[in-house]
């Protein structure tokens, strides 16, 4: 499989070989992971710009060991939130960003779509790092390596998301990743928070939406606890976070009632007592912390496909 | 009158809609290149919105407008619509009937709807009183909310808050009950679901007078333009004319809506519900759009694209060619009450292929997405004797000598 993509801004429009292309990769980058010295040549002399012009210390750490892990050289960029008012566009963020002439920029953005405005504005190969409530492709594809896993094949498995779809970008990208890869996904929720049109029938294929997580969750493969910001309930969205703990959280009652073993995931950080409980998220079918570490190695994976020296064959000779 | 074969002959088009952004934000257009660019998309007659800085809410503010405009000397005619209110903040009324006096066409706070209805049934009231229509832009605010794009399945998929269609319908719902209780005219701009032509089309067989226009854009794009598409309402999806997803040049206010929504538009057209077509053109300087969807100015530039746009969707059989020129002549004019002035004659050639490039357009907004596509049809500006480089003195003579 041949995978020729210039940036990873969503992974709306990729095919279940692509995908493929990309977990199999991943599973090479665990293994030097897993290596005394995790440091691997294919990335040396290579730029990676880390562009966060939103908070984010997991993401960004993650990309950081990765681009590391492969010899890269790492800078960092930040920028405020909301760039217009405080004076710095972001059009003049890119042709900074230009100007340097990285090779690759990590970005994380409060803006849908800020990805696609960078990419087209620079010769950089771009990885959307979370942009506003649209795409988090790293996380899907690492919730997908890490199901994959856990679960072999996902043909026909089913794995609940539950939580605030509306202003998620892991779930849109969840959904973008497992559903190619043969699953079929339940969103859970309460109504505010899934987008209007996914309750009226115009859901994406692959998706059903069940209001009730008590019937969502009976049988399923495997749950993804979504976080929940806390301005919702400010915003009239939700009557009480105790209600909504009550209705959707991930409690061990409802974990027993998934298949045997299902796993539970959740993108971090998470909100302990609200969508998940604390023992649910340390329990022994939880997965959270896989994801942090499968994390580092998927983004190993696309930072070596897009701007890599060489083939996989050629990483495990030159190591 | 002559709509017949490759070149069509009708009067000048007159539009009730249009920011041409003088005085204030000339950086985005002038009362000047406005007038042009409305000439060059065959509107003789261009109505201004006054949401300029300071707004159009003095007799002496509309006599400066009718004073900077080119106007009929060097483009289309330049009618100011002053605000509603003062200020257009929503608070208390303009002197609309001292407005009128100095020469106001009509009454608008667009961009800004009245939210307090008890406001909006006094400015109906006494808009009445000076023999003007009230132009609202329908929309609840509120319910609006933080939306940069139609509230549906692409917005879902795109992750970018919604502007549900009910934030205009819940709108026209009120403006409507309003202009029954009152009597009063009401004009409803710009309306873009299929929801608010049916509220319309049930108010005017109730004989409530009420009347309505919708735009261009409305008419030939949808809300998949947001996420890429470049495909007319009336065409095939095509995969190597696809732009990029989150281009700000597809944002604009009401947002572009579904492909349902776009024929519930041709079928107003086509029955009478819609009165006419206005462009809603809304220039930008490039600053307010390169930035961020979200972050990014509403409107589009669309006074020179208006003829190719419509006549795409006659050519695929969505209205009668007759029913669009009444739309864009007749029609405007008895908005307003006026008679449709006499003498503007347009010649358009309905094959002509041209290519959309900011040079072709006499606007200062080239905010468009729309740019760099090919369309087919055009104002005949030779015949108009209108040139970038002659400006409107031409033009003028041109047209008065027919």
């Amino acid at each position: 499989m041949k995978w020729n993509r210039r940036h990873v801004l969503d992974t709306d429009d990729w095919s279940r070989d692509e995908i493929e292309a990309v977990l199999d990769q991943t599973r090479a980058m665990i293994e030097i992971l897993q290596r005394p010295i995790r440091r691997a040549p294919p990335l040396r002399g290579r730029t990676v710009i880390l562009f966060f012009a939103e908070a984010s210390t997991r993401t960004r750490v993650s990309f950081e060991l990765a681009a590391k892990a492969l010899s890269a050289d790492v800078t960092n960029i930040t920028a405020s939130g909301s760039s217009v008012e405080k004076g710095e566009s972001l059009y003049d963020t890119v042709r900074t960003l230009q100007a340097l002439g990285g090779d690759v920029v990590v970005m994380r953005h409060a803006s849908s779509g800020a990805p696609y405005f960078v990419a087209q504005r620079t010769d950089a190969a771009v990885i959307n790092a979370g942009d506003g409530w649209h795409a988090h492709p790293t996380q899907g594809l690492l919730d997908a390596y890490t199901l994959r896993d856990a679960l072999g094949d996902l043909d026909g498995k089913r794995v609940v998301i539950v939580g605030d779809v509306l202003h998620s970008r892991v779930a849109r990208s969840d959904i973008n990743t497992l559903v190619p890869l043969g699953a079929r996904i339940t969103l859970s929720g309460p109504p505010t928070l899934i987008p209007t049109a996914w309750r009226c029938g115009q859901l994406p294929p692959g998706v059903t939406y069940e209001p009730e997580l008590d019937r969502a969750i009976e049988g399923a493969d495997a749950v993804i606890a979504l976080r929940l910001q806390r301005e919702r309930q400010e915003s009239g969205l939700l009557p009480s976070l105790r209600e909504y703990s009550r209705v959707w959280g991930l409690t061990a009652d409802r974990v027993a009632r998934m298949r045997p073993h299902a796993p539970v995931m959740h993108p971090g950080p998470m909100n302990e007592g609200i969508e998940i409980d604390a023992a649910v998220a340390h329990g022994s079918s939880s997965l959270i912390e896989t994801q942090v570490t499968n994390g580092v190695a998927v983004r190993m994976a696309l930072l070596y496909l897009l701007v890599g020296v060489g083939t996989a064959a050629a990483v495990e000779e030159r190591v | 009158m002559k709509l017949e074969g490759r070149y069509i002959e009708t009067p000048g088009f007159m539009d009730l809609h249009a920011h041409l952004r003088e005085p204030g934000f000339e950086e985005s257009e002038t009362l000047a290149t406005g007038a042009h660019a409305a000439l060059h998309g065959g509107f003789t007659t261009v109505c201004a919105m006054p949401n300029t800085d300071p707004a159009i809410d003095t007799p002496a503010l509309v006599k400066e407008i009718y004073a900077r405009a080119p106007g009929w000397a060097e483009g289309g005619r330049v009618w100011p619509i002053a605000s509603i209110t003062r200020g257009r903040k929503g608070k208390e009324l303009a002197d609309l009937v001292e407005l009128a006096e100095a020469g106001a066409v009509a009454f608008s706070d667009d961009g800004s709807p009245v939210d307090d209805p008890r406001l909006f049934r006094s400015a109906l009231e006494y808009a009445r009183s000076a023999g003007r229509v009230v132009i609202e832009h329908p929309q609840d605010t509120a319910l609006s909310a933080k939306g940069v794009m139609h509230e549906g399945a692409v917005s879902a998929r795109l992750g970018l808050p919604g502007m549900p269609a009910a934030a205009e319908e819940t709108a026209v719902a009120r403006d409507i009950t309003l202009a029954r209780m009152t009597g009063a005219r009401l004009h409803l701009t710009h309306v873009s679901t299929a929801g608010s032509i049916e509220l319309v089309r049930r108010a005017k067989a109730d004989g409530v007078p009420v009347t309505c226009d919708i735009t261009p854009h409305h008419l030939a794009l949808t809300d998949e333009w947001v996420a890429g598409s470049r495909a007319f309402a009336w065409e095939v999806e095509d995969e190597g004319l696809r732009g990029v997803p989150y281009d700000s040049s597809t944002k604009v206010n009401p947002p572009l809506r579904t492909l349902g929504d776009v024929r519930a538009l041709w079928a107003g057209l086509a029955d009478g519900t819609v009165d006419a077509i206005a462009t809603d053109h809304a220039p930008h300087a490039s600053t307010r759009k390169d930035v961020e969807f979200d972050q990014a100015a509403f409107g589009i530039s669309g006074l020179e694209t208006a003829v190719p746009l419509i006549l795409g969707g006659v050519r695929a059989g969505w209205a009668p060619l007759t029913t669009v020129i009444a739309a864009l002549t007749t029609g405007p004019a008895r908005v307003l009450g006026v008679e449709l002035p006499e003498g503007d004659h347009l010649t358009i050639d309905t094959q002509a292929e041209w290519v959309v490039t900011p040079e072709s357009f006499f606007s200062l907004g080239k905010n468009t997405p729309l740019m760099g596509r090919s369309l087919i049809g055009r104002v005949d500006i030779a015949g108009l004797g209108l040139t970038k480089r002659g400006g409107g003195q031409r033009a003028a003579e041109a047209i008065s000598r027919r």
